[in-house]
């Protein structure tokens, strides 16, 4: 796990196979100044804080990141512990944003802490408003909130659903089986 | 259920915004207010009987907010959100000149609109997709997607499977290109196990992948075709379809979710005399393009039907994030094939087929010429396909072959530790992503070194491309509704998972 763990300036281990150019956007674009970044597998991770996610990703739109192609969470309740570089405080929640340019044929991803006590978000619509369906995903299937979103409604889930389902303290439902036990609580 | 307690937490502290929702996220109602449902005027039923037709329609179909709302109803901001590009554009972005500039609020404001469904049973919207529609006469004013009907909860699923079982749920969501899905999840597994696959391998892999991309865009052409009333089309597609899906039957034993291509190279070789199969399906499905453009590029009914219907220019498709076959329509020449080459594309000749207007005549033809060029690399492939394995030879993550285990026990171990427990991939998190026939499919995973994914997630191409109907709607006559949806290609299993 030494990839994870490199730190802020190091280049990156492998350069993308597509000939991409290489080299960390962190220390190329000002505005991304002090934000912890890591490698991993030839893809660069910046880590903003949730305070600087919307300033880090319209630097980034800036700097020629046109499309974000995906947004989605992840909840690490079971996995608190997990690798981050240093300066970056493990919370339950991480929001993941792909962004994507065109122009220099390569990716970003941005993985933002965000705490289960106040689980709010900036809505990225106004700079990228193709997340628009994508934050209403993460929305509904974990709860995280999306301040100015224009229609934060369930989109997957029936509007009278109850609880989160991607979150991993929602129990998975069991069909019942002759000579097993009973399933167990939802 | 503790699944309520970050929110409940977290009332206190978010955006004064959020205080009007209740526990489940929903706009608190006053008590005795009247329901969320509108009625036009001139309705002539009695109140009674409209509090009994609303009791029965909300109970059976109504999705609540996730509806769209009459223009009365609909809050303010959002509703000058909508009106800047149809639905989810913000105002500045909304300057795009294929848009009417005469459309502003009082275009809304005069009580004669309607506001209709299209789905979730209607045939042309290819599985369970409801598009609410708001009329004024013909003319589609404000339109609004309502998804989920199909949702199954396969990105939770992924995470009660091992890595090996992970292709099969994967398989079942676009169902129209599974081999593409099945590629997708394996490149991200590989990635995580930084394996490197054998050239033969990745070379089958691109053979099946063009093929699928045959196959779906025929299918496509079928259902299009069907859509615009010309079901000769549809039979055509499918019986071009049928040879493709033969030749998978033959190679994986199932025509659909196959579950060939696995973590670690394919399941098995190609079979005997694969070259002659491939060679008739690319020589007979090429000769019937030009029937098709026969049928359909020259004919002047076709053409009525879809050029200058449902345009989006590039900007407008970058920023709703759409890829695939609609952004190339709009003019970008972006293909991931080309652009972040995966498995060897880099090492193949082809085209990005391109448009220059974006209306559904581009997304046809882009459609059809991308069949060509799949043909020309198939061909490149039955040329150049290496010999050699067809798996990596780690008994760690592919099982041995069927006759050793029967001599060795070593062997035995490896293929009962590789279906019951599979294997453990190092801590971090992935991001692979291809060019599916609908554009850019996505896997992220997450893993926490077990021998389950922590967390799977399936970037869609349909799901994303789906935000875009709405702008390509907008303005549109509701006859042009059925051709303009036929042609960003959802894929409802992908869109719900």
């Amino acid at each position: 796990m030494t990839d994870v763990l490199a730190a802020p300036g190091d280049p990156p281990p492998s350069a993308d196979p597509g000939g991409a150019p290489s080299g960390s956007l962190v220390g190329e674009i000002d505005a991304l100044a002090g934000v912890p970044v890591a490698y991993f597998r030839g893809d660069e991770i910046l880590f903003p804080p949730r305070e600087r996610y919307g300033q880090v990703v319209v630097a980034l739109k800036g700097a020629g990141f046109a499309m974000c192609s995906d947004l989605c969470a992840v909840d690490y309740l079971a996995s608190m512990e997990r690798p981050l570089p240093e300066g970056v405080a493990p919370e339950r929640f991480e929001v993941v944003v792909n962004l994507l340019s065109l122009e220099r044929r390569r990716r970003v991803r941005l993985r933002v802490q965000v705490p289960e006590a106040d689980a709010t978000l900036p809505t990225l619509f106004r700079c990228y408003p193709g997340t628009e369906n994508m934050e209403r995903e993460v929305y509904d299937l974990f709860g995280i909130r999306f301040s100015d979103h224009p229609d934060l409604t369930r989109i997957l889930m029936p509007q009278d659903w109850e609880g989160h389902p991607l979150r991993k303290d929602y129990g998975t439902g069991r069909v019942p089986v002759q000579f097993k036990e009973a399933p167990g609580p939802r | 259920m503790s699944d309520e307690q970050g929110s409940g937490a977290a009332a206190g502290t978010v955006a004064s915004q959020w205080a009007e929702l209740d526990a489940s996220g929903r706009p608190r109602e006053e008590p005795g207010a009247p329901p969320r449902r509108a009625y036009r005027a001139g309705d002539e039923s009695s109140d009674e009987d409209r509090e009994r037709f609303d009791e029965l329609f909300e109970q059976e179909t109504s999705e609540g907010d996730q509806e769209l709302a009459p223009v009365a109803e609909t809050d303010p901001t959002e509703l000058l959100i909508e009106m800047g590009a149809v639905l989810r554009v913000p105002e500045d972005q909304a300057v795009d000149p294929t848009l009417d500039p005469d459309l502003d609020a009082s275009s809304f404001g005069d009580g004669e609109t309607m506001i209709i469904n299209l789905g979730p049973q209607h045939p042309s919207t290819h599985g369970v997709l409801r598009v609410m529609l708001e009329l004024e006469g013909e003319t589609v004013l404000r339109s609004k997607p309502v998804i989920g009907y199909l949702h199954t909860g396969m990105e939770k699923t992924a995470e009660e499977l091992t890595y090996v079982q992970g292709a099969t749920n994967v398989t079942r969501m676009d169902y129209l290109s599974p081999l593409n899905n099945e590629i997708c999840w394996c490149l991200a597994v590989e990635k995580l196990l930084d394996v490197e696959m054998p050239p033969r391998a990745t070379w089958i892999r691109m053979l099946m992948s063009e093929l699928n991309r045959i196959s779906s865009h025929v299918m496509w052409a079928a259902t299009n075709g069907m859509d615009l009333a010309s079901t000769t089309m549809m039979i055509f597609g499918f019986r071009e379809r049928e040879m493709v899906l033969s030749f998978f039957e033959k190679t994986t034993g199932l025509r659909m979710n196959h579950n060939y291509i696995r973590p670690g190279g394919v399941a098995a070789d190609l079979p005997d005399g694969w070259e002659d199969d491939v060679s008739v399906i690319v020589d007979t499905i090429g000769v019937r393009l030009d029937e098709y453009d026969e049928l359909l590029t020259g004919q002047p009914i076709f053409r009525e039907r879809t050029e200058g219907v449902g345009v989006i220019g590039p900007e407008l498709a970058l920023a709703m994030s759409a890829t695939g076959p609609i952004l190339r329509a709009a003019g970008v020449a972006w293909d991931l094939r080309r652009a972040m080459p995966y498995l060897a594309y880099d090492e193949l000749e082809f085209d990005v087929i391109v448009g220059t207007v974006g209306d559904t005549f581009d997304r046809y033809a882009v459609r059809l010429n991308e069949i060509r060029e799949s043909i020309r690399i198939v061909r490149q492939i039955l040329e150049k396909m290496p010999s050699g394995d067809y798996r990596v030879q780690d008994k760690k993550i592919t099982p041995p072959p069927r006759a050793r285990i029967d001599e060795s026990m070593e062997a035995l171990i490896h293929h009962f530790k590789l279906y019951t427990r599979g294997f453990e991939p190092p801590v971090g998190e992935v991001y692979s992503a291809i060019e599916s026939p609908r554009g850019e499919l996505g896997c992220y995973l997450v893993s926490d070194g077990s021998n389950k994914p922590y967390r799977m997630h399936w970037r869609g191409p349909s799901f994303v491309n789906l935000q875009s109907v709405p702008a390509l709607l907008r303005g549109s006559l509701l006859a042009d509704t059925v051709a303009i949806l036929s042609s960003v290609d959802p894929v409802l299993g992908e869109v719900d998972r």
